[in-house]
């Protein structure tokens, strides 16, 4: 199932299906509810990064020390894809059927993780309660009485396990943020660490006490206590693991996406790969700007031009030799004078010269428009009760003096799928509310925003495959190079690591800060 | 062919013109030992203080009487002006009761090797 994460074949763009969701179900629905402009776009309507919220645990559990039933739960999901919602052919069908029967076991997968972790943590939570109180019910009249001291030891027990619920809660009851390929090494651990520790406490418990019935109240409630003390260091433990190693800043991760050289970078901790590439991608929404296929097609019908003017033939006989073939285009295309550079620069001048024409054009009329809207005072509302507008009639009313500069100009900057007409009503009644001034409204028209702005159906990036050479969950290290597709592009990382810094200090006496004068003058006699 | 450079000493001997009040020389000087000596044009040795003539004016005195940009001034009079200031060394220039003065200044000068010369 995971395999198909690391060795990535190259199929068609289609067929990334290794999975299964019942979510492809609930994107069909949402399939339905919104309806698409129908400009040839391939986009995705399938599981996204952010997973629904999961149920809240069983309500009187919430002391499970270590177990999150949120995010990067151990399931070992893969990539899950949909279908385009325009059409849907036979291997499609195919896959789609195969989904079905996959997703139940998915599931299954999941909510049994979630119960073992729960009832583990339920258990553990119980269990200094169980050690105290099975004396009691099992030979109270042989215990020795214990007064004082042992009701302090119940009060420390109490309070220690309030911390313990509190701190659990806090630190681990969060919506899970998205789905990981892997399970989350050391959160296995530290679960397998507590169910053995718990076991061999209820061990000697088992033998030592209860068979025994031993009379030693104090001890009893002692070891109890010594349990709950253990717990708590077992949550610093989980605590030092799973959050605080990874802040320290210890790489520097290059993030470049593969259609238009876009790159940024980040810094990172130690992390897995898995969780790497969840920061990676967090980041990607917020930091890139929005991918535009329109903005790719100059470059590409410039490839094919190139290579089109050019026709090998094989006059040697049937003999096929391809690299030899590639070798003489190449040379031949190398050799050959063409003037596509120039082309390619009086293209790039002349679009920039519409592109600001068509934006000082836009710009004036912005603010021409801008200057209808008054806000009215409080006091001037008796005095013109009929002309006063919400803001959403104001931004219509003023909507169509600009509307055509405003179109042209998304036209010429090949944005106009991102922007439909009620979203600009919208944003200008917002900017109207808000008391925007014309270049503020601008400002999202003008440059192209990152891909968080933009409405979900115009992300061309939603579902995400992870590519690595190296298993994701092991740690960063340097020179690690992985992979993020998605179906129309992908974002490559290059991790390296942050050097090592020598710093040494050298004292400067404030009163050393002397000088002198270096002239030469010239004096004519 | 090669080039040696060596200098060489010369006495050059300076009537002063009179313009209005001032007794003018008709060069200037740069240098001294308050001065920065690295930004000297034209000593070979960048730590060398002396004093240096910078410019001369065009049919004045000094070019008159063979002084030429670049020489190396020695002594003025008699007195010494290797290691002088600035001011003083305009100051010796300058006084006000002599009309004539008269300096020892080096030159450096290239010349070809005297074998080329011979062989041509």
């Amino acid at each position: 199932m995971s395999a198909a994460m690391d060795t990535e074949s190259t199929y068609s763009g289609y067929s990334h299906y290794s999975g299964h969701s019942k979510k492809a179900h609930r994107q069909g629905r949402d399939r339905h509810k919104s309806p698409r402009s129908k400009d040839g776009s391939r986009s995705e309507k399938s599981v996204t990064i952010q997973t629904p919220p999961a149920e809240p645990l069983l309500g009187n559990d919430a002391s499970r020390t270590e177990e999150g039933q949120d995010d990067n739960w151990g399931e070992t999901t893969t990539a899950i894809t949909g279908t385009s919602e325009h059409s849907i052919s036979q291997e499609d069908i195919a896959r789609i059927s195969k989904d079905l029967e996959d997703s139940v076991g998915l599931d299954c997968k999941r909510y049994l993780g979630l119960t073992v972790a729960a009832v583990l943590g339920l258990l553990v939570f119980l269990t200094p309660i169980a050690f105290i109180l099975l004396p009691q019910i099992l030979w109270r009249d042989d215990l020795e009485p214990c007064g004082t001291v042992c009701e302090g030891l119940f009060i420390s027990v109490a309070f220690k396990l309030l911390i313990l619920l509190i701190g659990t809660w806090a630190l681990f009851f969060r919506q899970p943020k998205a789905d990981l390929p892997r399970v989350f090494v050391f959160r296995a651990i530290l679960l397998v660490l507590i169910f053995l520790f718990v076991f061999s406490y209820w061990l000697f418990y088992g033998v030592r006490i209860l068979d025994s019935k031993d009379t030693n109240y104090q001890g009893i409630v002692q070891y109890a206590v010594s349990l709950v003390d253990a717990l708590l260091f077992i949550h610093y433990l989980a605590i030092v693991l799973l959050e605080l190693r990874q802040l320290q800043p210890m790489f520097t991760v290059k993030v470049v996406r593969s259609t238009d050289g876009e790159s940024r970078y980040y810094s990172l901790g130690h992390l897995s790969i898995q969780r790497a590439a969840l920061v990676v991608l967090e980041n990607y929404y917020r930091d890139f700007t929005v991918y535009n296929p329109a903005l790719l097609t100059a470059s590409k019908s410039r490839a094919a031009k190139h290579m089109a003017g050019l026709k090998v033939y094989n006059v040697d006989g049937p003999g096929n030799n391809p690299s030899g073939q590639s070798r003489a285009m190449i040379a031949a295309a190398a050799r050959r004078r063409d003037s596509s550079h120039n082309e390619l620069y009086y293209e790039e001048a002349d679009h920039e010269r519409r592109v600001k024409k068509r934006r000082a054009r836009l710009v004036v009329a912005v603010e021409e428009a801008f200057t209808h809207i008054k806000r009215l005072q409080a006091e001037e509302q008796q005095k013109a009760p009929g002309e006063m507008m919400d803001p959403r009639e104001a931004a219509q009313a003023i909507f169509p003096s600009m509307a055509r500069a405003l179109q042209k100009y998304l036209r010429t900057t090949r944005q106009q799928q991102y922007h439909s007409m009620e979203s600009i009503l919208q944003h200008l009644s917002f900017c109207i509310t808000n008391n925007m001034t014309p270049k503020a409204f601008l400002e999202r028209y003008l440059n192209p925003g990152p891909t968080l702005q933009y409405d979900r159906d115009r992300w061309f990036s939603k579902q995400w495959t992870l590519v690595s050479e190296e298993a994701v969950t092991s740690g960063l290290q340097d020179g690690i190079v992985f992979v993020l597709k998605c179906l129309d592009f992908s974002l490559v990382v290059n991790v390296k690591k942050i050097p090592f810094i020598k710093l040494s200090e050298e004292f400067i006496d404030p009163k050393s800060h002397k000088f002198v004068l270096r002239l030469q003058s010239e004096t004519s006699v | 062919s090669y080039f040696i450079s060596f200098s060489f000493q010369q006495r050059i001997e300076i009537h002063k013109l009179r313009q209005g009040d001032n007794l003018i020389l008709g060069f200037s000087i740069g240098g001294g030992i308050d001065q920065d000596p690295t930004q000297n044009p034209f000593s070979e040795d960048k730590t060398d203080k002396g004093i240096y003539v910078t410019r001369v004016t065009e049919g004045g005195p000094a070019e008159v009487a063979g002084l030429q940009i670049g020489d190396k001034i020695m002594q003025v009079n008699g007195w010494d002006m290797t290691m002088v200031t600035h001011d003083q060394a305009r100051k010796r220039l300058t006084k006000r009761n002599e009309e004539v003065v008269r300096l020892l200044v080096t030159r450096q000068s290239l010349q070809k090797a005297v074998q080329q010369s011979m062989m041509s």
